[in-house]
């Protein structure tokens, strides 16, 4: 089964996509979620801090994740 | 009101929706584009938001402020897309019966609204364009 997870900001550049799909077992926790996109993607590692949002809350690393669940990965914010 | 626009802000709408008869102070912050930025020439910004996470945080942070002084109406609307130089970025209007607390928790909403609410700057220069904050 595949996550679905919306990007933006720098992420979206990184990835060169607003959304992906990553292959993973089902109730993957936000950390190995993030560990994943950033071995994928290693130029995530350079960004200042990246937090997965999960159905617009943000995750606790240990937060189980399931298919259906609403995701996002969010870079450092800069509203105002 | 919480609201992402992705029009020019109506500040004087902002600013009834935010007055009340209880009211005996509303306190406005009118967050503007400026044309510089670490001794860079700006031209041009773009805001990029996470709407549905961005409106319920926001939503959050009011119920936060109603919780921690005494609040008529909190508004709180932010634009996204391109905005030019001296456009409005964000307002907020607080309104409470004394103006001590409309001060104190219109600063709060603009500061935590920049620390947690999905939203990203897009700077774009003559020369290029970079995203703020996403690098140490």
């Amino acid at each position: 089964m595949k996550y679905g997870i919306n990007l933006f900001g720098i992420t979206k550049e990184i990835i060169g996509n607003t959304y992906i799909e990553i292959e993973m077992e089902d109730k993957t926790s936000a950390e190995q979620l993030l560990e994943r996109l950033k071995n994928d993607y290693p130029k995530l590692k350079a960004i200042k801090s990246l937090l997965l949002a999960v159905n617009s809350e943000y995750a606790e690393k240990d937060l189980v994740i399931h298919f259906r669940d609403e995701i996002a990965l969010i870079p450092p914010v800069s509203g105002g | 009101m919480i609201q992402i626009a992705d029009k020019a802000i109506d500040i004087q709408a902002c600013i009834d929706a935010a007055q009340s008869e209880r009211a005996g102070a509303v306190d406005v912050f009118i967050g503007t584009v400026r044309n510089h930025n670490k001794q860079k020439e700006v031209v041009r910004l773009i805001f990029e938001t996470y709407d549905s996470m961005a409106i319920k945080k926001m939503q959050e942070l009011a119920d936060q402020a109603c919780e921690k002084w005494e609040i008529e109406k909190v508004v709180m609307v932010h634009r996204k897309g391109v905005l030019e130089i001296g456009d409005v970025a964000v307002v907020i209007a607080v309104s409470t019966p004394h103006r001590k607390a409309s001060f104190e928790a219109c600063e709060w909403l603009i500061d935590t609204l920049k620390q947690v609410v999905p939203i990203w700057k897009r700077e774009v220069y003559q020369d290029g364009e970079e995203w703020l904050e996403a690098h140490p």
